[in-house]
């Protein structure tokens, strides 16, 4: 089980959150022309890669906020956690 | 009967505590201290039980959890629990256990006849002889293996007992108490570490308890139970036997079951049975230890046949003989010292020791004791069939190839050793890498990977001098690194006897013309030759070799198995074992009970229950409750012997013709508040928001971003700046979580702020065509004509004193109001509703007559909206904005979701107006068509309308827009049932939505 660490409530198990994907995808915006392949891949295709992947984790049993994650996919090691407004 | 073979002077036991038990019905008796192995070996019995495959005669071979073959069937207050280890389980009075694997019973067992029938048993088995002929497997193969197999029967009672789980931090968790546990142990506690030492054993020690040494001029025992009762005193440190770490997950997070009552007959009043403890520990030190490996011979399986550790460890704890005549058969020193200890207690033992002129202090030893010693001899075979009678044993030549000299011997017990095995399973599960170690032929834990250290033999570390100094030193520095302490303590000085390197020999061949059966896997039955045939058939992978004999997938994980399975395996690839590599270890270590993992979360607390303000009202008045999700909701009230059918109905009926009122609280309220709030509303849902004037409440219909309907709900603008909006009850978590994420992370710009109120408010529904006098009692000073509260309106007033907040909208498609209150408040409002209601002949309703109101009106809810549907399979495409840009648009121009034949919801009618149609059954053009029958659409919700007295259901059928009027049938394969139906609209009852606004 994780062990990890919201930017706001400090060092929690992994039983307090959920997961929320790939956080580098970047919803369209709106009312903008979005090809059917652009939108494609923003719904639907994900990167399934080993290693280093920044993604979201909701707490949900603590604060509700969205936070960043930098974790390793094949190790499970967290580097660093970041505020949903923080840019990495 | 007597106790034959326990000794009276030596062993840990309590010889003034007799115990009485019973196996297999027969009554024995053993002391307050034994395992039911040493107890039942106490009184001369071998026979346990019969193995998995062949139903060979199975005794004990080891002493601890290493024990392939000793699991039996434990009753214990009137509980039966399977796979329990006579080896590991303690010894209390009243105890009862059966052999397993055995019908009708250990001595006569029918399955045995598969030994005869070997050739349907050959590596791959599952694989090859069960599947042919097909029809065989459910009618003959699957209920024989049943009943032939298995490791017990599980109890199908509730299981009474009490299982606890414990979450825990330390800065050291140290998983075995020998003595390199006990060494960094100490060295930790003493540097101010916060530590556990898990010892699972019932005593404390591990090999001190049986070695023959001295540290610091006190023998093992003496020395570990000091350290034990030092540190046991300290504040710091946590001492638990009887508990297995048994698994090693992320981020140091370790888990270790305890039995905390297993070794007495009942439970105490509130002491759990067992409890599993989470540790999330900052450093780890695994001192788990090694486990001896077997030598493999001809019949190696035969009950008398034992690891010569475990022979020693019944003599020495327990005081019990494994036999009286033994032939000790090693490679190695350690056979020796289970020799000298037989002979300490006047016992002859034979060694066959496999090396041709070892030497050394041990050996020296035993020779001066005048134990007979045989070098390059090796046994070739055990005789006897539900016991060792005798052995061929062999000279073998210096190239361990050519038997010769075979002769007969007597003996009543073989006591192998085949050198150690580290136990590295804890080191492995954290991802550590392994690496061969060749002087000990085995693999040892590579680099870390996580914060874990192994030390003493499970690190092959053998000699106990070596393994002091350098647990001392990982305690120490390990507890500096945490604790920045600098209290070092030194080590002890050590006597232990210097040995001989061991013989890398470890399988006798077959002598000629002989086909005996070597076993390497002894819980499995994967003999020498299986693997042999593995090989030969192109498995390579040990992976998959493991997979198609089942070698090590037993429940003792291949303990005693693994390496000679490698080591074969290098053998005939001729490659080294470190190239063959090892198969992964996955936890649990040893078996972990059901009971354990569950914890307290059982019956009523495997999930918490939710109960409306009203909850109580609900009962006194005979309410039948339902899940929905977490929350306990009536699903009718039961008026005298009234079924649920006739219950809903009435319910149904008098809300149509009357008034009535249903608890509606469980609805998911999310309060919004902030400048952008109508913006956001606007992006979430699929239609218009911006509109909207304060006091008005609009439907709503959100979207994922694939176009697929999440969930709807009316959303109300209390102030200019505030809204209240209503979920499903089932979407309510989800439906939060889904506002987060897009205002935190997709439009961090909009100043709006979210947050759950659903369980701040009572919410009550009053419905029918009498709701509004009802409303006008209830709130006698408003205007509630419509033009005071048209539909879709909002007021807050007054409620006898509380305020209360009055929404004019409609879920049954009649004239209805929904009046919220705080929670506290709730049920005061609901007897207020009961009481002006009286004189209008109220009634609550449940949700079995709100399902029927709404299905007959035609209004889409969970089970339309599953996930797979888009707006216009609901017929909700008017909801759908064709001006603004919202979440999930984007989607709704799919090819699948514009396509001429989409699927729709539409109404069904059975021809007989009689029949119910089953929920989930299909649709299709000719009942007899062949299969598979194209599939049109399916059933999704189903009632009997109260309007037209008679079944009615809404299903999403292809190309539903054309469908209306066409005969189709409703299938139901479940029900056996093929009903012939009349495709309607989906708004059977009021379909130009009159009632609402009348
Ligand atoms: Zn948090």
């Amino acid at each position: 089980m994780l062990h990890i660490k919201c930017p706001h409530c400090g060092l929690r198990s992994q039983n307090e959150f959920a997961y929320g994907g790939d956080a580098s995808v970047k919803r369209p915006e709106l009312n903008k022309e979005v090809s059917d392949k652009e939108w494609n891949h923003f719904v639907y295709l994900r990167k399934s890669l080993r290693g280093k992947h920044l993604e979201l984790w909701h707490h949900i049993s603590g604060c509700r906020q969205w936070i960043k994650v930098q974790r390793d996919t094949a190790t499970h090691e967290i580097f660093k956690t970041f505020k949903a407004s923080e840019e990495i | 009967m007597s106790q034959n073979f326990r000794l009276n002077n030596i062993g840990l036991i309590n010889r003034n505590k007799k115990i009485s038990f019973k196996f297999n019905g027969k009554k024995y008796f053993g002391y307050e201290g034994d395992t039911l192995a040493s107890a039942l070996i106490a009184n001369g019995v071998h026979l346990i039980g019969r193995s998995f495959k062949y139903h060979r005669p199975r005794g004990f071979f080891g002493a601890g959890v290493d024990e392939p073959y000793a699991a039996v069937q434990l009753n214990r207050n009137n509980e039966t629990e399977p796979n329990v280890k006579a080896t590991e389980q303690e010894l209390f009075e009243g105890l009862e256990a059966n052999s397993v694997n055995c019908w009708p019973s250990v001595n006569f067992d029918i399955g045995a006849i598969n030994n005869l029938l070997k050739m349907f048993f050959p590596a791959g088995f599952y694989y090859k002889t069960f599947m042919w002929p097909k029809s065989f497997w459910y009618k003959i193969y699957e209920p024989f293996i049943r009943k032939a197999a298995g490791l017990g029967v599980a109890s199908t009672k509730h299981d009474k007992e009490r299982y606890e789980h414990k979450y825990e931090y330390c800065d050291l968790l140290i998983a075995g108490s020998g003595p390199s546990g006990l060494a960094s142990a100490y060295s930790a506690a003493k540097n101010g570490a916060k530590i556990i030492l898990a010892e699972d054993k019932a005593r404390f020690g591990g090999t001190l308890l049986t070695d023959d040494v001295n540290i610091g001029n006190q023998n093992g025992k003496e020395w570990a139970d000091n350290i034990i009762s030092e540190l046991k005193k300290m504040p710091n440190v946590i001492v638990k036997n009887r508990s297995q770490v048994f698994g090693y997950y992320d981020h140091n997070m370790l888990v270790m079951s305890e039995r905390i009552s297993d070794h007495l007959p009942i439970t105490q009043k509130y002491i759990p049975k067992q409890r599993l403890w989470y540790i999330r520990a900052k450093e780890v030190i695994i001192s788990s230890g090694s486990i001896e490996r077997p030598l493999v011979f001809g019949n190696n399986d035969t009950p008398g046949v034992m690891l010569s550790s475990a022979a020693k460890e019944y003599l020495k704890i327990y005081g019990v003989l494994v036999g009286k005549k033994p032939l000790i058969f090693t490679n190695n020193d350690s056979g020796y010292e289970t020799a000298i200890e037989f002979k300490k207690n006047g016992i002859e033992p034979i060694i066959l020791d496999t090396r041709k002129n070892p030497n050394s202090e041990i050996i020296n030893e035993a020779k001066n004791l005048n134990i007979k010693i045989k070098f390059s001899y090796v046994v070739v075979v055990a005789k006897g069939y539900k016991k060792v009678k005798s052995a061929e044993i062999a000279k073998i030549s210096d190239d361990k190839k050519i038997l010769s000299n075979i002769e007969n011997i007597d003996c009543d017990c073989i006591c192998v050793s085949g050198f150690w095995t580290p136990t590295i399973h804890l080191a492995s599960q954290s991802g550590a890498k392994t690496k061969f170690n060749k002087d000990i032929d085995a693999f040892v834990p590579d680099k870390s990977k996580q914060k874990e250290t192994t030390v003493g033999a499970a690190n092959g570390v053998y000699t106990l001098e070596e393994t002091l100094k350098t647990s001392f030193d990982i305690g120490y520095q390990l507890s500096k690194k945490i604790t920045l302490k600098d209290n070092r303590v030194s080590v002890p000085s050590v006597v232990e006897k210097k040995s001989e390197v061991h013989d890398k020999f470890w399988c006798v061949p077959l002598p000629e013309g002989k086909n005996y059966k070597r076993f390497l896997d002894f819980q499995n039955d994967v003999s020498v030759a299986d693997i042999e045939l593995a090989l030969r058939e192109g498995y390579r992978s040990i992976e998959h070799v493991k997979r198609y004999t089942t070698l090590g997938m037993a429940t003792d994980q291949g303990k005693t198995s693994n390496l000679n399975g490698l080591q074969l395996v290098s053998e005939v690839e001729n490659k080294i074992v470190p190239e063959v590599g090892h198969t992964t270890f996955r936890p649990p270590y040893t078996p972990v009970t059901i009971g354990a993992i569950v914890g307290r979360e059982v019956g009523k607390h495997s999930k918490p229950t939710r109960k409306s303000p009203m909850h109580q009202w609900h009962e006194k008045n005979n309410a039948i409750f339902v899940d929905a999700g977490v929350w306990l909701r009536p699903r009718y009230y039961k008026r005298g012997d009234e079924t649920l059918f006739e219950a809903s109905k009435r319910e149904a009926k008098n809300v149509r013709k009357n008034v009535g009122v249903c608890d509606v609280t469980t609805l998911g309220k999310i309060d919004i508040k902030g400048p952008d709030s109508a913006e956001f509303l606007n992006r979430v849902y699929t239609n218009a928001w911006l509109k909207l004037p304060v006091g008005k409440a609009r439907y709503g219909v959100m979207l994922r971003e694939d176009g697929i309907v999440m969930d709807d709900g009316t959303t109300t603008r209390i102030s200019e700046n505030h809204y209240h909006m209503t979920t499903t009850t089932a979407q309510a978590a989800n439906v939060l979580s889904h506002l987060e994420y897009y205002l935190q992370i997709v439009w961090p710009e909009l100043d709006v702020n979210v947050v759950s109120t659903t369980e701040q408010w009572a919410g009550a529904a009053i419905a029918g065509p009498k709701s509004r006098q009802v409303l006008q009692k209830l709130f006698p000073k408003i205007n509630l004509s419509n033009e005071g509260l048209p539909f879709m309106g909002y007021l807050e007033s007054d409620l006898f004193g509380i305020s209360a907040r009055i929404f004019r909208i409609s879920f049954s498609g009649e004239l209805a109001y929904e009046v919220n209150v705080q929670s506290d408040n709730g049920n005061f409002m609901w007897e207020k509703i009961m009481e002006v209601g009286k004189e209008f002949n109220i009634e609550a309703y449940g949700t079995e007559a709100l399902s029927t109101l709404r299905i007959e009106m035609g209004h889409v809810a969970g089970s339309e909206l599953d996930g797979r549907t888009i707006p216009y399979d609901n017929s909700l495409e008017g909801m759908v904005s064709k001006k603004k840009d919202f979440i999930g648009k984007r989607s709704l121009n799919r090819e699948a979701f514009v396509a001429d034949d989409r699927q729709k919801v539409v109404g069904v009618v059975p021809l007989d107006k009689k029949t119910s149609i089953p929920e989930g059954s299909y649709l299709v053009k000719d009942a007899n068509a062949k299969l598979p029958n194209p599939k049109l659409g399916h059933v999704s919700a189903s009632c009997w309308s109260v309007e037209y007295d008679n079944p009615f259901s809404l299903a999403i059928v292809k190309d539903g827009k054309n469908m209306i009027g066409q005969k189709l049938f409703a299938l139901s394969p479940l029900k056996n049932k093929s009903i012939p139906v009349e495709i309607v609209s989906s708004h059977y009852v009021d379909p130009k939505g009159e009632r609402v606004r009348s």
